[in-house]
C-alpha cells in the first residue's frame, strides 16, 4: 500500500514536471517576443511622427498584428501559469508565499492591467485618439510589458538566489524587500533576457522581411523592417554575449553546481579545460567522446589558466542532472554565435553592399525563430540547473508537488499539448501567411475582396515601389 | 502575530479579492457571454459581436488573474486546497480560455477560409469557460462534498452560471448594437434571464439547506429583515427587465442600457449574497480568512502597492471604455 502511494507521488511529480515546463516553455515564446517588439513598434511609431513617411507606418501596421497575435496567445497562456501553483505545486507558495505572493501581486497590478487596457487603444485606438495620446498608449504598453518581465524575473531569480528572507518555523519571511527584489543574480538574468528578447524579436522581423523580399515583395516598408532588424541584432549580440558572461560569472559566484553541470566538470580541478562536445556519462560519473580546448574553462570563469573549478562530485544529491544542462548551453551558445555570423554579414551587406544576396537571405529565413530555440535552451539552462531545488537551498522540488492522482495530471496534461502544439503550428503558420498576403497585396495591386480580414483595405495600396 | 484584536489586513485583502472576482464576473462576464452566444447562421453579426468586445476581453480577464492572485498571494493554503480539489474543471476553463482568447486573433489573420473555425473555437472555448466556471462555483458552494446530490447540484450552477453570463452577454449586445441583432440580442437576453432566475432560486435555497450555519446567518433574529428588500428589488429588476426586453428596439434607441445596468445589478446582489453566506469562511467551513492568510509584512507590502496602483487601474479602465464608448463600428489597426 505504501509502495503504490509512492509510485503514484512519483508519478506526480515527473507529471507536474514536465507539465511546468510544458507550460512555461510555451508560454515564454511569446513574451520573449513581444517584451522587445513593443519597443520596435514605438520605434516605428516615432519614426513615422518624425518623417511623416508612409512606409513606416506600414511597418508599423504589418508588425501591430503580429504583436496582437502574439500577445494575445501570452496572455492567455499566461492566466494557466497563476493556478499551475496552487494545483501542481502547493508547497511552493505554502514555504515562500510571503516572497513570491507580493512580487506576482505586483506584476500583475502594476504591468498587467497597464498593459492590458492600453493595448486596446494602441491596437484599435489609432482614429479614435489623437496621435499623441496613441503613441503615449504605445509607450505605456512597452512599459508594461517590461515591468512585468522586471517582477516575474525577479521572482525567478530569487528562487535561484535567495536573500532578504529568514526562516521561521519552515517558512520564508521577508526582512528586506529591496535584497528580496534586487537578489543577486537579478540584475544578469534581467538583463540577459531583455537582450535575448530584443534578438528574438530581431530575428523574427528579418526572417519574415527576408520571406517576403524573397516572394517579390519589393515594398520600401519590408527593407526598411529588415534593414534595422539586422541592424539591431548585431548590436544586440556582442552586448548580450558580454552580459551572458557576466551572468556565467555571477553563477559560478552563487551556484557553482550549475556551473559544474554546464562544464561537463566532474571532479574539483585546476586547468580546467572547455568541452566543446562530450556525452556525460551519469552512471559513471564521466564523460565520453570529448573534444576540448585545454585550460579554457578556467580561464573563462576565473580569469587564470590555473584556476580552480569546483565538480560534480563535490555536491552529491545536490546537483542538477547533467546531461540536459550540458547540452543546453551548448545550444544555446551554438545558436549566439550564428546569430553573431548572420547578424554581421548581413549589416556588412546591408552598410557597404547596399544589397542583400539570395542565400544571405535565405539563410534570414532559416533563423526565423533562432532566437526561441537559444532562449529555450538558455532557460532549460537555468532552470534545470537549479535542480534538485525549487528554491535554492530552502525547498527541494519533490517536497513541493501536488498530491493530486497522477490520472488527472495525466489528462490535464494530454489537453496542454494537444492545444499547445495545435497552437504553435496554428502561429507560425499565421505569421507567413500574413506575410504572403502582404505580398499578394503588393503584388496585384488591384481592388481586393474582403479576404476576411478587415485589415488589409485600410493600408494604401498606392504603389511605392523602389524598383 | 499574535494579536488581541481581529486583524483587519485578512478582512481587506479578501475584500479586495472578491471585488476582483465580481468585477471579473461582471467583465469577463459579458464578453464569455457574447461568445457562447455567437450565431453559426450569420457572418456578419458575428463579425459584430466580436467587435463589439474586441477592445475590453484581455484587460477583463486580468480580472481574473488578478482575483485569482489575490487568492494565491493572501490566502495560499486556500488556493491549493480549492484548486487541487477542482483540478480537472480548473484545467478544462483554461483550455477553454485559451482557445476563445486565440480565437480572437486567429479568426482575423489565418486564412479566410478558416474564419468559420475559429469563429466556432470561439463559441465552443467560451462555452467549455463557462461552463467550467459555473461547475466550480457549485462545488465550491456544496464544500466539494463527494455526493451525487452534490455533483448534480455542480452540474445546474455549470448551465445557470453559462446562462447568467449569456444574459449579461446579451444585455451588452442590447446596449452596442443596433437593427437585427440587437433585436436578436434581446430575445437571447429574455430567454436568458428566466434560466439565471431559476439558478439563482435554485443556489439560495441549496445555500440556506446546505449548512444550519448560512440558514441561521440568515433567517436568526434582525438579519431576516434585510432579506425582504433584497428580494423584492431582485423581483423588480427581473419583471422590468423582461418587459423592456419585449419592446426591444425602442424609439430613439431610449434605454438600451438598462439591461446591462439590470445584469450588473443582479449579479452584484448575487455575489453579495453568496459573501455573506460564506464569511468568515474562505474554503467553505474548512478555513478562514484568518487562518489562510499570508504574514502580515507580505499582505501589508502589497497592500500600500493597491492602495496606489487600484485607482490608477480604475481610471485607465474608464478611459479605454470611454475611448470605445457607443455603438460598435468595425475594428482597425
Amino acid at each position: 500500500m505504501l509502495d503504490a502511494s509512492a509510485i503514484a507521488n512519483d508519478t506526480s511529480f515527473m507529471l507536474s514536471r514536465i507539465q511546468f515546463a510544458a507550460n512555461i516553455s510555451f508560454h515564454i515564446l511569446f513574451p520573449t517576443i513581444n517584451i522587445a517588439l513593443c519597443w520596435v513598434l514605438l520605434f516605428f511609431k516615432v519614426r513615422f511622427n518624425q518623417t511623416q513617411d508612409d512606409s513606416w507606418l506600414r511597418v508599423y501596421r504589418f508588425w501591430v498584428r503580429i504583436f496582437a497575435l502574439t500577445f494575445g496567445i501570452g496572455v492567455v497562456s499566461g492566466i494557466t501559469m497563476s493556478f499551475q501553483f496552487g494545483t501542481n505545486w502547493p508547497g511552493y507558495m505554502e514555504t515562500v508565499g510571503n516572497i513570491a505572493g507580493p512580487l506576482l501581486g505586483y506584476e500583475v497590478m502594476t504591468a498587467f492591467f497597464l498593459e492590458a487596457s492600453f493595448l486596446s487603444i494602441m491596437l484599435f485606438g489609432m482614429d479614435r485618439v489623437s496621435n499623441r495620446i496613441h503613441t503615449i498608449a504605445t509607450v505605456l504598453v512597452s512599459f508594461g510589458t517590461t515591468l512585468s518581465a522586471f517582477w516575474i524575473l525577479s521572482l525567478n531569480s530569487w528562487m535561484h538566489t535567495p536573500a532578504g528572507f529568514e526562516m521561521i518555523d519552515g517558512v520564508a519571511h521577508v526582512t528586506s524587500w529591496l535584497e528580496v527584489i534586487f537578489n543577486p543574480s537579478m540584475p544578469y538574468r534581467f538583463m540577459h533576457m531583455l537582450l535575448a528578447s530584443g534578438l528574438t524579436t530581431a530575428f523574427l522581423i528579418s526572417g519574415i522581411s527576408a520571406y517576403r523580399l524573397i516572394r517579390g515583395d519589393n515594398k520600401k516598408s519590408v527593407k526598411q523592417a529588415l534593414n534595422f532588424s539586422v541592424t539591431l541584432a548585431a548590436v544586440l549580440i556582442p552586448i548580450q554575449i558580454f552580459v551572458g558572461d557576466l551572468h556565467g560569472l555571477n553563477t559560478f559566484k552563487n551556484q557553482p553546481a550549475k556551473i559544474a553541470a554546464m562544464e561537463g566538470a566532474w571532479n574539483t580541478e585546476t586547468n580546467v579545460p572547455l568541452l566543446l562536445f562530450a556525452l556525460p556519462d551519469e552512471q559513471q560519473r564521466k564523460n565520453n567522446f570529448v573534444v576540448k580546448v585545454p585550460n579554457m574553462a578556467s580561464i573563462i570563469l576565473t580569469h587564470d589558466s590555473a584556476g580552480e573549478i569546483k565538480g560534480l562530485n563535490e555536491f552529491r544529491d545536490k546537483h542538477p542532472p547533467v546531461t540536459p544542462v550540458f547540452f543546453s548551453f551548448r545550444i544555446m551558445i551554438g545558436i549566439g554565435v550564428l546569430m553573431l555570423i548572420f547578424s554581421w554579414l548581413a549589416t556588412y551587406h546591408y552598410v557597404i553592399k547596399k544589397c542583400y544576396p539570395p542565400w544571405l537571405l535565405k539563410t534570414g529565413i532559416a533563423m526565423t525563430f533562432s532566437g526561441w530555440l537559444a532562449t529555450l535552451a538558455g532557460w532549460y539552462v537555468t532552470e534545470i540547473g537549479r535542480q534538485p531545488y525549487l528554491v535554492t537551498g530552502i525547498l527541494r522540488t519533490k517536497d513541493a508537488v501536488t498530491t493530486t492522482p497522477p490520472e488527472n495530471i495525466a489528462m490535464s496534461l494530454t489537453l496542454y499539448l494537444v492545444i499547445y502544439g495545435f497552437l504553435l503550428i496554428a502561429y507560425i503558420r499565421t505569421l507567413f501567411v500574413m506575410a504572403n498576403r502582404a505580398v499578394i497585396l503588393e503584388l496585384s495591386n488591384a481592388s481586393l475582396t474582403d479576404t476576411g480580414s478587415s485589415i488589409e483595405p485600410n493600408i494604401p495600396l498606392a504603389d511605392e515601389g523602389e524598383k | 502575530m499574535i494579536s488581541a484584536t481581529v486583524d483587519w489586513l485578512p478582512i481587506v485583502f479578501v475584500g479586495l479579492m472578491a471585488l476582483s472576482f465580481l468585477i471579473y464576473a461582471i467583465l469577463d462576464g459579458y464578453d464569455l457571454g457574447v461568445g457562447v452566444l455567437l450565431p453559426l447562421d450569420n457572418q456578419q453579426q458575428r463579425d459584430t459581436m466580436i467587435y463589439s468586445i474586441g477592445p475590453f476581453w484581455d484587460a477583463n480577464e486580468t480580472w481574473l488573474v488578478m482575483a485569482i492572485g489575490l487568492l494565491l498571494i493572501a490566502f495560499p493554503k486556500a488556493h491549493s486546497i480549492i484548486f487541487q480539489a477542482l483540478y480537472l474543471p480548473t484545467a478544462l476553463m483554461l483550455a477553454g480560455l485559451i482557445l476563445r482568447g486565440v480565437s480572437f486573433d486567429f479568426r482575423t489573420k489565418a486564412p479566410s477560409t478558416e474564419k468559420k473555425k475559429w469563429d466556432f473555437a470561439f463559441k465552443f472555448g467560451s462555452l467549455l469557460a463557462t461552463l467550467s466556471q459555473g461547475y466550480m462555483l457549485g462545488r465550491y458552494i456544496t464544500s466539494f462534498d463527494d455526493t451525487w446530490l452534490s455533483f448534480g447540484f455542480a452540474t445546474l450552477s455549470a448551465i445557470c452560471v453559462t446562462a447568467g453570463y449569456c444574459f449579461i452577454g446579451a444585455a451588452w449586445l442590447v446596449m452596442k448594437t443596433e437593427g437585427e441583432l440587437q433585436r436578436r440580442a434581446a430575445h437571447w437576453a429574455k430567454a436568458t434571464n428566466i434560466l439565471m432566475a431559476i439558478g439563482i432560486i435554485a443556489v439560495c435555497l441549496t445555500n440556506l439547506f446546505i449548512d444550519q450555519r448560512i440558514m441561521d446567518k440568515w433567517l436568526d433574529g434582525i438579519q431576516v429583515l434585510i432579506l425582504l428588500p433584497i428580494t423584492c428589488l431582485l423581483a423588480f429588476t427581473f419583471v422590468t427587465v423582461h418587459k423592456y426586453l419585449s419592446k426591444v428596439p425602442m424609439v430613439n434607441d431610449v434605454g438600451c442600457w438598462y439591461p446591462f445596468l439590470a445584469a450588473i445589478m443582479l449579479f452584484i446582489l448575487c455575489f453579495c449574497g453568496l459573501a455573506y453566506s460564506f464569511y468568515p469562511y474562505i474554503v467553505p467551513f474548512k478555513l478562514t480568512i484568518f487562518d489562510a492568510a499570508s504574514a502580515r509584512e507580505s499582505l501589508w507590502f502589497i497592500f500600500v502597492g493597491a492602495a496606489v496602483v487600484l485607482p490608477m487601474i480604475i481610471g485607465y479602465t474608464i478611459f479605454s471604455y470611454k475611448v470605445f464608448w457607443g455603438k460598435t463600428s468595425k475594428l482597425n489597426y
